[in-house]
């Protein structure tokens, strides 16, 4: 007789909000007519997303996260405590702002950035047909869903095997949506293919890693990895194992050189599914990465430390220079993500396993608000548009101050907060993942990260200048007004950037407040 | 038999998989590499469930085998919508992005 495993339904209630609502959205698919399901669908996976991140703050307000309300729940596969909820929130808030961007039906005349029926052939008659039809495929919105609980489970994942499944369970939904762009379908499909293969081979790699240092320990679950690596030290299998796990976690984060794929897919899925890739999945593979660190390998730092420490700078400088020759402005916040990323792993180096540096904080902090800026800013990017979908090649946006001033001095605010120019989030953010890392002594990497921060400086600013002080092309883009949905998401993404950025005590206090992590 | 030769096997097979998706151009072969480095990894998994007596690692290649076949349903899904509009499965025609 098998003993089922205790499971405190109370802490994994956002999660089961997100998985809820996407049973349930496969339902909905399944039986709504056709007319009814579009605006059923955009309902039921805002109550999921909405819902996760109201019980997630609820769960944050009733327990005492950072202390003994912290705890390891389902037989030790799912941790329950400060930062993981903190991350569960920050995605669960994101992924409701992308959901909205999905829903938005009056900027583009085809009524949706998603395909029809990605069954149809591009390019074929009956593709064109559907072009202004009014159809859209609706399982955009179960698969999103899934992703965004496959993300909130990754964050909370305490054992590599659920971990892997987690991982799966986000990727395996994205690699779909990447290609059901409606405009431009053959990039969105190749987009979408180069995503699935080398997503499957990454996670091949995590797998392998997985299997090693299972063998090394003979466990999966974190906490006694943990102690084996302290009393075993470690060897050659778990070492090999801890770097394949690290090249599987690293891949998803679009951290170079694991970057290959970002650019490329980056520019080629539907812009909502770009800004909830960008934010979304960045922030559930730093919990992820944070976790397996300091949860599983933490007493064996000097193992891994030089390894990360070494690909942190390669992602600042390859996402800062490679940034620099881009003319499509997809392509060119993919490199600014990717230089991101670098700057991220300045803040998990910046914390010791005890937890007493600020750096888990500093961290929790800034995916939280590069989540916030980067959807802000592709959202942006979906209103300005040409015959042919989004006008994103640098050239179009000269001049847009004059047409439209108040998108582009939005879109000022969102290029500011990602080269990090003090009032914005981004300074807040950025200053404090390099005081972690000075902190911990890691002061080279600041370095770094300092002169690599002024090189992407200089590409955003361009498109800001180019806004501002260019004529106006003559057969140039034309602005959308954007729907409700559109609006909100601009609306809340670019107060949170202002605010973050001028009072950002009180949000750094949670952070603060949220920084642990149970083993 | 050693456990060590086991280990040896998955070692390879997994490396000729990893080299299988450096090398090959057809969208399929590259998908067939990847699922030959996850058998690889089952080989690895139920190999170390043996020798250290636990159970945990045959579950997972369970879990493995589960997984892959969903990756199969998603990754064959997208490989066809491809083929359909260019006729033609090589990873190497797709080259519409870049730079």
């Amino acid at each position: 007789m098998i003993e089922a495993p205790d499971l405190s339904y109370a802490a994994l209630a956002p999660l089961l909000f997100l998985f809820g609502a996407a049973c349930v959205g496969v339902l909905v698919e399944a039986f709504a007519p056709r007319e009814a399901r579009h605006p059923a669908q955009v309902a039921v996976a805002l109550v999921g997303t909405v819902g996760g991140l109201v019980s997630a703050i609820l769960l944050a307000a009733t327990r005492d996260l950072s202390g003994d309300g912290a705890e390891v729940t389902a037989d030790g596969a799912l941790a329950v405590d400060g930062a993981g909820i903190f991350l569960q929130a920050t995605i669960a808030g994101l992924g409701a702002l992308s959901i909205l961007l999905f829903a938005e039906r009056s900027l583009d005349p085809a009524r949706s950035s998603f395909v029809a029926s990605a069954a149809v052939p591009a390019g074929s008659p009956r593709d064109r047909e559907l072009l202004t039809a009014d159809r859209v495929q609706t399982e955009v919105y179960p698969l999103a869903t899934f992703a965004i609980g496959g993300m909130m489970l990754f964050v909370a994942a305490n054992d590599l095997l659920v971990m892997f499944i987690a991982l799966e369970v986000l990727s395996l939904p994205l690699y779909l949506i990447c290609g059901l762009a409606r405009r431009r379908r053959l990039l969105s499909q190749e987009a979408a293919v180069k995503y699935f293969l080398l997503g499957a081979f990454a996670s091949a790699f995590f797998l392998y890693g997985l299997a090693l240092v299972y063998g090394a320990t003979g466990s999966v679950r974190l906490s006694t990895i943990s102690e084996s690596v302290t009393t075993g030290g470690g060897d050659t299998l778990l070492v090999l194992g801890l770097a394949l796990l690290i090249v599987g976690l690293m891949f998803k984060a679009s951290v170079a050189p694991f970057h290959t794929w970002t650019p490329d897919v980056y520019q080629g899925a539907p812009t909502p599914v770009t800004a909830f890739m960008a934010a979304c999945t960045k922030v559930a593979a730093f919990g992820a990465i944070m976790r397996l660190l300091y949860v599983g390998f933490g007493t064996d730092e000097w193992t891994w430390r030089p390894l990360v420490y070494g690909i942190a700078i390669v992602s600042m400088i390859v996402g800062a220079v490679l940034g620099l020759t881009q003319t499509d402005l997809k392509r060119m916040l993919a490199y600014s993500s990717i230089a991101h990323a670098g700057f991220l792993l300045t803040g998990v180096l910046g914390f010791d396993a005890t937890g007493d540096s600020p750096g888990l904080a500093a961290t929790l902090f800034y995916l939280l608000v590069y989540g916030l800026t980067t959807l802000g800013a592709f959202a942006v990017l979906t209103m300005i548009r040409d015959g042919d979908g989004e006008a994103t090649h640098l050239s179009q946006w000269a001049g847009l101050a004059q047409r439209a001033p108040v998108v582009a001095a939005v879109m000022t605010l969102f290029l500011l907060a990602l080269a990090g120019i003090p009032l914005t989030s981004g300074f807040t953010g950025k200053f404090a993942v390099f005081r972690a890392a000075i902190d911990d002594g890691a002061w080279p990497l600041a370095v770094v990260a300092l002169l690599a921060s002024a090189v992407a400086a200089f590409f955003y600013l361009r498109v800001v200048v180019l806004m501002y002080f260019s004529e106006p092309l003559a057969d140039g883009p034309t602005v959308g007004v954007p729907g409700l949905p559109t609006t909100i998401v601009l609306a809340v993404t670019a107060a949170a950037t202002l605010v973050l950025g001028i009072v950002p005590g009180s949000v750094l206090d949670l952070a603060g407040q949220a920084a642990n992590l149970v083993g | 038999m050693t456990i060590a030769y086991y280990l040896v096997l998955a070692a390879i097979l997994f490396t000729i998989g990893a080299v299988g998706v450096l090398v090959r151009r057809n969208a399929i072969v590259v998908f067939m590499c990847v699922e030959l480095m996850l058998n690889a990894v089952n080989l690895t998994l139920i190999t170390f469930a043996r020798s250290t007596g636990t159970v945990d690692g045959q579950i997972i290649a369970l879990f493995v085998m589960v997984v892959a076949a969903a990756e199969v349903v998603i990754g064959l899904a997208i490989i066809m919508s491809i083929y359909r509009t260019r006729r033609s499965a090589s990873v190497d025609d797709a080259n519409l992005l870049k730079y």
